[in-house]
């Protein structure tokens, strides 16, 4: 895996045309996602009603990967279950710190297979991995996370390089 | 020797003062590819690379001399005492130091910092003190400051700077007052390359009484330093910067500050006797290097003393102005690259953003064409807020880089932005 592998046309067009850019003015739940050591720094609306996302958007300012990442995050997001939702940031997760293989194992990520490669570049994980945070961190409530420290909720799979 | 810029002749264009190809042989790592390109190692700001003499002189240090020092009487221990003393002295030179007592052997600039902070500032400050250190510092002489602020209740005053990155010295002069106990200043800042008048400012601040500290982490690299010419009170500089070892450094205090002031750690070698009632302290500079300092590193960090002045700090200079300035040119014929930081006496630090694209994207995309530099914040968010950026990209040069390794760079950038636009 190289960075042009990463850097894959999908990604490149998802960072220049962002999907879902902005804020909803009346979401359910909110969050905002961090990470110091780059600056990356996104927000994230959601509207979940019973137990669905009906509509999520991001902003923020961050690198391609990130934006990237964000964007495509939440066109697979819209419409799932809270449940759903949540399996999908394991899997993400999983799949970014190269405990799942997504070519051999069964998952729910479908084109998002295309972040895999970003296992390899140590870097850059919590670049793709900071929208799914943020994410999660807006479903269960909490207003704002990170990608260091104590707020890192992932920190033992993320946090070391 | 205040500026770097004045010992360089602006018409060296891809000559430089030394055999190039015969110094790249020094540097094994040199040799790498990576990703199938030739390395352009060009983040020596972060850490330069070691040469072949200086790695000799730890192998035959580990493999034929190695003892613990001022202790035996065997012949090891004398050797390795010799090795470590001798290293001092080189140092001394290197620094133009009066004597070698006021040499104190350091991790690196950090904890040269932390050790002034301690011996000094916790001994001799107190509420109400006031502490100048500039918009351009890096964390490292920041933190250790505010950490005594919030024991002591002493105040950080901040010097700031202008939109090339050149410190105000007319509001430097300002913050000067009956309250005012230390200068804490960079030499050479690493963000953005800036080099500060601080043998100026040095003397602004003792018309006012007042002690400088100047951290030399990014100057002593690429400039003479003569701290008797500059006449600071405390200069420190990180080896590995220089070529030479990780987790080495040194502290240049004026011996009559270093007496006056506490030790930082204590324990063995640090002191002159002990009982249970009371412990009389060494004299300098082992009132300061309590335990087994770390000796190879002292021996490596003389090597590299050595090296370094075989070549000559001017020569170093001239090349690495003669690069900057190449690099700096071939920038301005990119559009969409904002250079970060344009004060006209500058070391080998381009910092810049490519409009569009991420710093992290920059790097990641460079370090595919085999071109390593730095991005981030530097360790100097200060820096960033002033310039409203998240991060940059910094390419930093080191006397062994080529003008072909600035064309890489350049390369490198032509295709990052046609990739992401």
């Amino acid at each position: 895996m190289d960075s042009k592998q990463l850097y894959q046309e999908v990604i490149l067009d998802h960072n220049r045309k962002p999907r879902n850019w902005g804020r909803l003015d009346s979401p359910s739940h909110h969050a905002e996602g961090l990470n110091p050591l780059c600056g990356d720094h996104i927000w994230i609306t959601l509207e979940v009603s019973g137990e669905q996302v009906r509509n999520v958007a991001f902003e923020g300012q961050s690198c391609a990967i990130c934006k990237a990442s964000a964007s495509m995050m939440t066109t697979n997001v819209k419409g799932k279950s809270v449940a759903e939702v949540e399996q999908l940031i394991r899997e993400f997760r999983d799949m970014a710190t190269g405990k799942l293989d997504v070519t051999q194992e069964a998952n729910h990520l479908g084109r998002l297979a295309v972040f895999a490669g970003v296992k390899d570049l140590p870097s850059r994980v919590k670049c793709a991995i900071l929208p799914w945070h943020t994410l999660h961190a807006a479903v269960n409530q909490q207003a704002s996370t990170s990608t260091e420290g104590e707020q890192d909720p992932f920190a033992e799979v993320v946090g070391k390089q | 020797m205040s500026a770097v810029a004045k010992s360089a002749p602006a018409v060296i264009v891809g000559t430089p003062p030394f055999d190039l190809a015969r110094i790249r042989r020094d540097f094994p790592i040199l040799d790498l590819t990576v990703n199938g390109r030739p390395l352009a190692y060009l983040d020596n700001a972060a850490s330069a690379q070691m040469p072949r003499p200086v790695i000799d002189r730890l192998i035959q240090y580990e493999t034929r001399e190695h003892a613990n020092i001022h202790r035996a009487v065997h012949y090891l221990s004398e050797t390795a005492t010799a090795a470590y003393e001798g290293a001092r002295g080189k140092v001394r030179r290197f620094l133009n130091a009066r004597e070698e007592r006021e040499v104190i052997y350091t991790r690196g600039a950090t904890e040269a910092i932390n050790l002034v902070m301690h011996g000094y500032g916790r001994k001799f400050l107190t509420e109400g003190d006031e502490i100048i250190v500039s918009q351009l510092e890096h964390h490292s002489n920041i933190v250790p400051w505010q950490m005594l602020c919030g024991e002591k209740g002493c105040k950080l005053r901040v010097i700031p700077c202008d939109e090339r990155g050149v410190l105000d010295l007319d509001a430097y002069g300002k913050l000067f007052n009956g309250h005012t106990r230390l200068v804490a200043i960079t030499h050479v800042s690493n963000a953005l390359g800036t080099i500060n008048p601080v043998k100026d400012m040095i003397a602004t601040a003792h018309a006012h009484g007042v002690p400088v500290l100047v951290d030399g982490a990014q100057a002593a690299p690429h400039l003479a330093v003569d701290v008797q010419d500059l006449d600071c009170d405390f200069y420190c500089f990180s080896a590995h910067k220089l070529c030479g070892p990780t987790g080495m450094g040194a502290l240049y205090g004026k011996a009559g500050l270093l007496e006056k002031m506490q030790p930082f750690q204590g324990g063995g070698d640090m002191i002159l006797s002990v009982t249970f009632e009371k412990t009389v302290y060494n004299v300098i500079p082992h009132k300061f290097e309590a335990g087994t300092p770390h000796i190879a590193g002292a021996v490596g960090l003389g090597a590299t003393m050595d090296y370094l002045a075989a070549i000559g700090m001017d020569n170093i200079a001239a090349w690495e102005h003669a690069l900057l300035s190449y690099a700096t040119q071939q920038f301005e014929t990119l559009d969409g690259v904002r250079i970060i930081g344009t004060a006209p006496e500058k070391a080998a630090v381009l910092s810049f953003e490519v409009k569009g694209v991420h710093p992290h994207d920059v790097g990641t995309m460079l370090n595919e064409e085999g071109v390593a530099v730095r991005t981030g914040h530097h360790c100097a968010q200060p820096v960033m807020q002033r310039f409203r950026v998240p991060a940059t990209a910094r390419a930093s040069f080191a006397f062994y880089n080529t003008m072909a390794e600035v064309d890489q760079l350049v390369a490198g950038i032509r295709r990052v932005q046609q990739m992401f636009t």
